[in-house]
């Protein structure tokens, strides 16, 4: 569809004929449109991220003498229940004081504040090596080897993680994230047990009856 | 009374600048874009912080489907080649050339052991189709993911294991599938999870 223009007309005789070429680019704009509408419809430009988890060997493999214990000081207890509430307790699960499991939401304001209130400290720290980061302060590397550091101390907070069946995948997946802003460094899923539905039943039902025994 | 004239506007408009424009963006978009896997089911996966990006080889992607049946899907056309061998090996089945060609040609497996060769006769789009409402079993009794994973893991040690669910599925689907890997000894996995932002102060 190039468009030749010869000058039209009759020309006097003697002049050199003046050609005008001029070529028509829509057909092109057309067939590029069309390609970058393919593009937008079968392609996706964020690569999805993976969230790495390390899981404990099952039990049944574990010998009791390989259990690991953790500090009941520094120890959360986080029961994932229906309806996107999270319910917490500190230490040893206390059956004779309903008050001691505590309910709460995956809101900012919920268990983040709490997570980072606990952790105060190491987020402090981490938040800092970030901004440190963002001006260019100090490299990826020395980032990543210091953060490490930081989250791997002794006395660090202790999440343990008990999904129940009322609960969604997404909790589980908010609940790991909040880990990794609140700079957790040490966490794990396990099995809720029996005592752990008793007491959601007691704050439930604001009475402090112990687990049904074996 | 003069007669006036009506000038004579030229209506064609240069387009070369458009296609300019036209072809940096789809430079842009071919350059930087990456397919869209091709999935029996969509899933939207749940958000988080973690910025690690999924690599692009060596990934065993398990897919969970919103009832808990699974899909399978992994790369590497020669590894593909190996688990076929073993599948047939330990259950008894032979295929022909044709029907391998078809299970390296399907990027998805999901359907059960003894369905396998009916399915691999099937073209591609029929292919689709089936995957659609069928599924690798994870029951208790015949879990077959189990099966799989370890063909999978035996041919390729290097691969890594990647789940990718919807977020609104029941904790008790994935635990199935966690417990299956856990069997295995496979303690050390991924979440498929999309970018969110780190929110302010941390």
């Amino acid at each position: 569809m190039a468009d030749i223009n010869t000058g039209g007309g009759e020309q006097k005789k003697g002049k050199p004929k003046k050609i005008q070429l001029r070529v028509d680019f829509t057909p092109m704009v057309d067939m590029n449109m069309l390609l970058i509408t393919f593009f937008m419809f079968c392609t996706t430009l964020s690569k999805p991220q993976m969230m790495d988890l390390v899981m404990p060997i099952k039990e049944d493999n574990l010998d009791k003498s390989q259990k690991t214990k953790t500090d009941e000081r520094n120890t959360i207890t986080l029961l994932l229940g229906e309806k996107d509430a999270v319910y917490y307790y500190f230490g040893f699960p206390d059956y004779n004081d309903y008050t001691s499991l505590i309910k709460t939401d995956y809101s900012p304001d919920g268990l983040r504040a709490m997570l980072a209130d606990r952790n105060g400290r190491i987020v402090r720290k981490i938040a800092e090596l970030r901004l440190k980061k963002a001006k260019k302060e100090i490299t990826d590397d020395d980032f990543n080897k210091q953060t490490t550091e930081i989250r791997d101390v002794k006395d660090g907070l202790v999440v343990i993680i008990k999904p129940t069946e009322g609960s969604t995948y997404k909790n589980l997946v908010d609940v790991l994230d909040e880990m990794q802003i609140c700079s957790i460094g040490k966490y794990a899923i396990v099995e809720p047990e029996q005592g752990d539905f008793t007491l959601i039943e007691n704050l439930m039902l604001q009475r402090n009856i112990p687990p049904p025994t074996k | 009374m003069s007669k006036v004239k009506v000038k004579k506007h030229d209506t064609f408009i240069d387009m070369t600048a458009m296609s300019d424009v036209t072809v940096l963006l789809l430079t842009f978009f071919m350059l930087t874009a990456t397919f869209l896997p091709k999935e029996p089911v969509r899933v939207i996966a749940p958000s988080s912080v973690m910025e690690i990006k999924i690599p692009d080889a060596n990934v065993l992607t398990i897919l969970v489907r919103n009832d808990g049946q699974c899909y399978l899907n992994f790369d590497r056309p020669n590894d593909r080649r190996n688990v076929l061998k073993l599948v047939g090996e330990s259950h008894n089945l032979t295929f022909t050339p044709k029907q391998v060609l078809s299970f390296v040609n399907q990027p998805i497996i999901g359907v059960p052991f003894s369905q396998l060769p009916n399915f691999l006769d099937l073209g591609l789009q029929d292919q689709d189709d089936v995957l659609k409402v069928s599924g690798i079993p994870i029951d208790s009794a015949n879990n077959q993911l189990r099966s799989w994973i370890q063909y999978a893991t035996t041919v390729n040690p290097d691969l890594r294991l990647a789940i990718k669910a919807d977020q609104d599925i029941p904790y008790i689907k994935i635990k199935r599938v966690i417990e299956t890997l856990q069997d295995l000894r496979q303690n050390r996995f991924s979440l498929i999870t999309v970018l969110r932002g780190m929110p302010e102060g941390f």
